[in-house]
């Protein structure tokens, strides 16, 4: 059997491509990117109050926030997205019906905001300590000095991460399909998964990652912005002068 | 460098420190330190590293609150009273300066204006530029702080410190991390505050400066002040061996 033909049937049937094109473009491209986008958004609010918590001086705070990030980092994000997915369904129905988009952007936003909270956690805790008490000193109350002046250092400085973070939620989104969709409801990977089914050969799904990397090459590109900038962006090494002051004290 | 301006007028308070006593855990950093500066004057404090200087700094505006003791503004205990409402009548400049990079210059000053003292935009702006003008940097207003040499950041902390029309002025070493040829210039500016009648307490290791412009010099040694008074006593007649020995190594 001649290899080329055999590869060439499986990923490169134009014609079961073009076939499945509009569908992916109107349907599957559509809702990969609500479920992405409502995740990001939700994920990174979650994320910021779990960060927020992990910092604060209080241990009843504290501690919720460890077991959360242990927990929602911990498990396969396939058994959270059907436990949660599947499990709260029969309570939720009742609120939007069977509809599994609710609790899928629920379960991929809880388990983003797990790894979210330690990306914005380790920022704020890079900012000096100086940064907030030159805020506190000044007459800021702590939760001002650390909204107006150490979160969105640390914010920035982690920018390149959470946009990682952004990359890896395009792709979970997929796992949604776990939950079942109706045929309006499928993205991406799902569709190109029912045409590879149908046709017989994977043309369908190449096509489905195509997509993805429409989408998650750009981001990673200003992965790669974000990083440049903020390396040019930073204020010079203390000079040798200083670090003999410094030591002088 | 500073300033062809006329300082601001200052209204300043009297500072008393009694008895003031901070611990880390076990280690006794202040051990009842006193220390009384009448309104508009400046007293310099020195010793060596470890005596417990800037830790005396950060209880008088409590940033570390003190284990006992007093602290007297204007005549009355600001002890119980609101940590942040003392700290707004009370400045303070710190070795690295912490101006906040991810604002200009002018956004590092009008940003406590606004979100503290609640003046509006264009208020605030034009408050700031006044300080900035005193400074000698309005040029600079749209900088970012890591742009400026470290004697201009320290300039502009200043300002930022000034712009919130404190009773006190508190510098922690404000010249230790400074370029040598960028020290004048700072030391200039706090010598023009201190004789527009600003009250200030003054950590540092320049005996020069202190020698110059402060009216009491208090000298601090493992938590205590061990000895102060009118600087041209305290650098020609030190009475303690400690203090003696300390002027030997510096001088």
């Amino acid at each position: 059997m001649d290899i080329w033909s055999t590869l060439n049937d499986t990923f490169l049937d134009w014609e079961s491509m073009k076939a499945v094109l509009p569908e992916m473009l109107k349907v599957g491209l559509v809702n990969t990117l609500v479920l992405a986008a409502a995740s990001v958004v939700l994920g990174t609010v979650l994320g910021m109050i779990v960060a927020v918590m992990g910092l604060s001086r209080r241990r009843w705070l504290r501690w919720p926030a460890k077991v959360y990030t242990d927990i929602f980092r911990g498990m396969p994000a396939i058994l959270t997205i059907l436990l949660i997915g599947q499990g709260l369904s029969p309570i939720t129905r009742h609120w939007w019906g069977p509809n599994p988009y609710p609790l899928g952007i629920l379960a991929l936003s809880l388990i983003a905001a797990a790894y979210i909270g330690e990306i914005f956690r380790s920022g704020i805790q890079s900012v000096e300590k100086g940064q907030l008490e030159a805020a506190r000193a000044l007459g800021f109350t702590y939760p001002a000095g650390m909204s107006l002046v150490v979160i969105p250092q640390g914010v920035r400085r982690v920018l390149p991460a959470l946009v990682n973070q952004f990359i890896a939620l395009v792709k979970e989104s997929s796992l949604v399909y776990f939950l079942g969709l109706l045929a309006s409801q499928r993205e991406l990977f799902r569709i190109g998964q029912d045409a590879a089914a149908t046709n017989g050969n994977l043309s369908p799904l190449l096509l489905a990652g195509l997509f993805y990397l429409v989408i998650t090459v750009p981001l990673t590109h200003l992965v790669n912005y974000f990083d440049r900038r903020l390396r040019e962006g930073r204020p010079a090494e203390p000079e040798v002068e200083e670090l003999v002051h410094a030591d002088h004290r | 460098m500073p300033t062809t301006a006329e300082p601001v007028a200052v209204k300043a308070a009297s500072l008393e420190l009694a008895g003031i006593e901070l611990a880390f855990g076990n280690n006794k950093v202040l051990r009842g330190v006193d220390l009384a500066v009448p309104a508009g004057q400046t007293a310099c404090v020195i010793g060596p590293s470890g005596s417990g200087k800037s830790t005396l700094l950060r209880a008088t505006n409590r940033l570390l609150e003190p284990d006992a003791g007093d602290i007297v503004l204007g005549g009355a205990s600001v002890l119980k009273s609101n940590p942040d409402e003392l700290r707004r009548r009370i400045g303070m400049v710190f070795q690295h300066f912490n101006l906040f990079p991810h604002k200009t210059v002018l956004d590092n000053i009008t940003l406590p204006l606004r979100k503290i003292k609640k003046l509006g935009t264009e208020e605030a702006a034009v408050a700031a530029r006044r300080q900035l003008d005193l400074v000698g940097l309005r040029e600079k207003a749209s900088a970012r702080p890591g742009n400026l040499s470290g004697g201009q950041q320290q300039r502009v902390a200043i300002a930022r410190a000034l712009a919130m029309e404190p009773e006190v002025m508190l510098f922690d070493e404000a010249t230790s991390a400074l370029d040598p040829e960028l020290v004048k210039g700072v030391l200039a500016l706090m010598a023009d505050l201190a004789s527009a009648g600003m009250t200030m307490i003054v950590v540092t290791h320049e005996m020069g400066f202190a020698r110059q412009v402060a009216d009491q010099v208090a000298f601090m040694d493992r938590g205590v002040v061990v000895e102060s008074g009118p600087p041209e006593k305290l650098f020609t007649a030190a009475e303690s061996p400690r203090l003696q020995q300390f002027l030997s190594q510096v001088l």
